[in-house]
């Protein structure tokens, strides 16, 4: 756990690698290529890559009539123009007809830092979990990315992969099985659990070794797929440690935390607290100081979990 | 091509909108109707088309980006043959029925699934794109509103058609003028429509679209278009074949109840005794 790489890096690089094998792969960007990283891509296969200039919206339109049309499609923004602004054209293109479009979201979250809060998006996980057939997919760092991504556009069926700006530590290594639908047990633990997404997962990791010395045992889980979400591991979660904390960079309202909290309500309730933006705007600022003043990191989980424990 | 044979052909797209529309209870006949002729071209005249292989390789494709007037196409395509046309009449609109209230891709032969307005379109931009990477002789048809035109996205996916010189996709406009709350020029003009499209990188004609020649001279050259893509501009009537529907606006989305039907069907079947 080393070296720190953005996850959109991640995808740019993972894109190259799928497109030499899969000859059917299109990608398209809306003049974000540079920072989105289809740029790769574009550099390498230009023939199967589309700039659509500043009109997100047309260009998941095309992209849905470029997969009905037999190409799978990763097209990328960032997730306030994909989730945010194309949001209809997404919902009626793209999930009513079920078209294999890959919506690849960069620059989700409060990690987008200094462009400030008409950037940071907080509802692109709430609003594509609302979309019927759409699976939706926040992986934690790089490995993870390539594997998922591979996934996702061997799968047939639209979905949306939300990726991050900022660098974030490699957390996974090669060897690690990560598998699309399937929520990753990290860390065994009985007295509670954290269950996290996207970079999040990491400031768990740090958060849970923190706790082990207050003599606290967590168990971690990486829920990368948010849609479907992996039911059993969850309710076994609930059931084994009574009490689970969940930790994502994107509101509390609609997300991960909803997500688990409705498996959690209906099969095995126990205590939920949820980390993760608290119903507010974000602001310009650099990505570590806005994590720590929106109530997004390590020491943040480490509270809520004490908390939790303490008031079973 | 035979005049005779698509005029009567359009004659029985109406009947089979009236039918389909007074049997559901509801739905839009105006546009339905201004549309039927260019319609009945499409399907009858220019498109290389297989209703018994409606996935064929190579094949031409019509999206109704005014999705609202799926009635007109799905009367065409059953008359056509692609499913029974007492079906779609019957089952129209209903509850259990695949002929929802715009068209579903689910139904073989319609392309796309469509009623927000501007998407089809958008779509119909990104069918183009792949026949163009597939080397697909196959022409993308496009049917969009006039009223559809005050989509923004109508206009990111006109001008992304003309970066990418799509010229296998042709746009054709059911200009009449009209849209829920009333005259174009009132709502919020679109006119000049021509001008807006060619100055968008596009070649674009105006004709009649109720005169089958005419329809079929433009669709023709629109076919053999190089380096753009086309945009013809049909001059139509809204409610064109039903007296009492003709040019109101009040017509863009009710249905004709039992009285309102008999006369309409009198109407039409008059007009197909005539073209005998």
């Amino acid at each position: 756990m080393a070296d720190k790489i953005a996850t959109r890096q991640a995808y740019g690089e993972a894109l190259v690698e799928i497109g030499k094998n899969n000859s059917n792969l299109v990608v398209m960007d809306a003049d974000l290529s540079g920072s989105t990283k289809t740029s790769m891509f574009a550099k390498e296969f230009p023939e199967r890559f589309f700039n659509m200039g500043i009109a997100e919206q047309n260009m998941y339109g095309a992209a849905a009539g470029l997969a009905i049309s037999g190409k799978v499609v990763c097209a990328s923004t960032f997730a306030i123009f994909a989730a945010c602004k194309s949001f209809e054209i997404i919902r009626n293109s793209i999930g009513y007809t079920g078209a294999n479009v890959k919506i690849c979201a960069s620059h989700a979250g409060i990690t987008v830092g200094e462009d400030g809060a008409s950037h940071q998006t907080f509802e692109d996980i709430a609003l594509m979990r609302t979309i019927p057939g759409m699976t939706v997919v926040n992986p934690s760092d790089a490995t993870a990315t390539k594997k998922l991504l591979k996934q996702i556009v061997e799968m047939e069926g639209p979905c949306y992969f939300r990726i991050g700006r900022a660098a974030v530590p490699v957390f996974y290594s090669e060897d690690d099985e990560i598998t699309l639908g399937k929520g990753k047990l990290i860390k065994e633990g009985s007295d509670v659990t954290i269950i996290a997404t996207g970079i999040m997962v990491n400031e768990a990791y740090e958060a849970a070794g923190v706790l082990e010395t207050e003599g606290i045992s967590v168990r971690l889980i990486d829920i990368h797929t948010i849609k479907p979400i992996d039911s059993g591991i969850v309710i076994k979660a609930a059931r084994e440690t009574g009490a689970i904390v969940t930790a994502e960079e994107h509101s509390v309202i609609g997300g991960l935390g909803d997500a688990v909290a409705q498996v959690v309500v209906k099969n095995a309730p126990c205590p939920v607290a949820m980390v993760g933006q608290q119903d507010t705007f974000g602001e310009s600022g650099k990505p570590d100081d806005l994590k720590k003043k929106y109530h997004m990191t390590s020491e943040d989980i480490i509270e809520a979990v004490r908390n939790i424990v303490r008031e079973r | 091509m035979d005049i005779n044979m698509l005029n009567k052909k359009a004659v029985e797209v109406r009947i089979g909108i009236i039918e389909a529309i007074h049997n559901a209870g509801s739905g839009h006949p105006g546009g339905s109707l201004s549309s039927a002729d260019i319609t009945t071209a499409l399907y009858f005249d220019i498109m290389n088309i297989d209703p018994k292989n409606p996935g064929m390789k190579g094949r031409d494709k019509c999206i109704f980006s005014k999705g609202h007037a799926g009635p007109a196409q799905l009367a065409a395509m059953a008359l056509r043959g692609y499913f029974p046309i007492g079906e779609f009449t019957g089952t129209l609109r209903r509850i259990d029925s695949r002929f929802q209230g715009h068209p579903n891709i689910k139904i073989p032969g319609i392309e796309m699934s469509t009623g927000s307005l501007g998407q089809g379109f958008s779509a119909a931009g990104g069918m183009a794109m792949a026949n163009k990477l597939d080397n697909d002789p196959g022409k993308i048809f496009a049917v969009l509103g006039d009223g559809e035109l005050q989509e923004g996205l109508v206009w990111e996916a006109a001008m992304s058609a003309a970066h990418y010189k799509l010229d296998n996709l042709i746009a054709i406009v059911d200009h009449n003028g009209l849209q829920i709350d009333g005259r174009n020029d009132d709502v919020m003009t679109v006119n000049p429509i021509g001008e807006k499209f060619e100055s968008f990188g596009w070649n674009y004609t105006v004709i009649d679209g109720h005169d089958m020649i005419a329809i079929h001279d433009a669709l023709t050259m629109a076919k053999e278009s190089k380096g753009k893509p086309m945009c013809i501009v049909a001059e139509t009537i809204k409610g064109k074949g039903v007296s009492f529907m003709e040019n109101q606006a009040g017509w863009h989305g009710k249905a004709p109840d039992d009285e309102q039907y008999a006369r309409a069907m009198a109407e039409l079947n008059a007009a197909k005794a005539a073209l005998k």
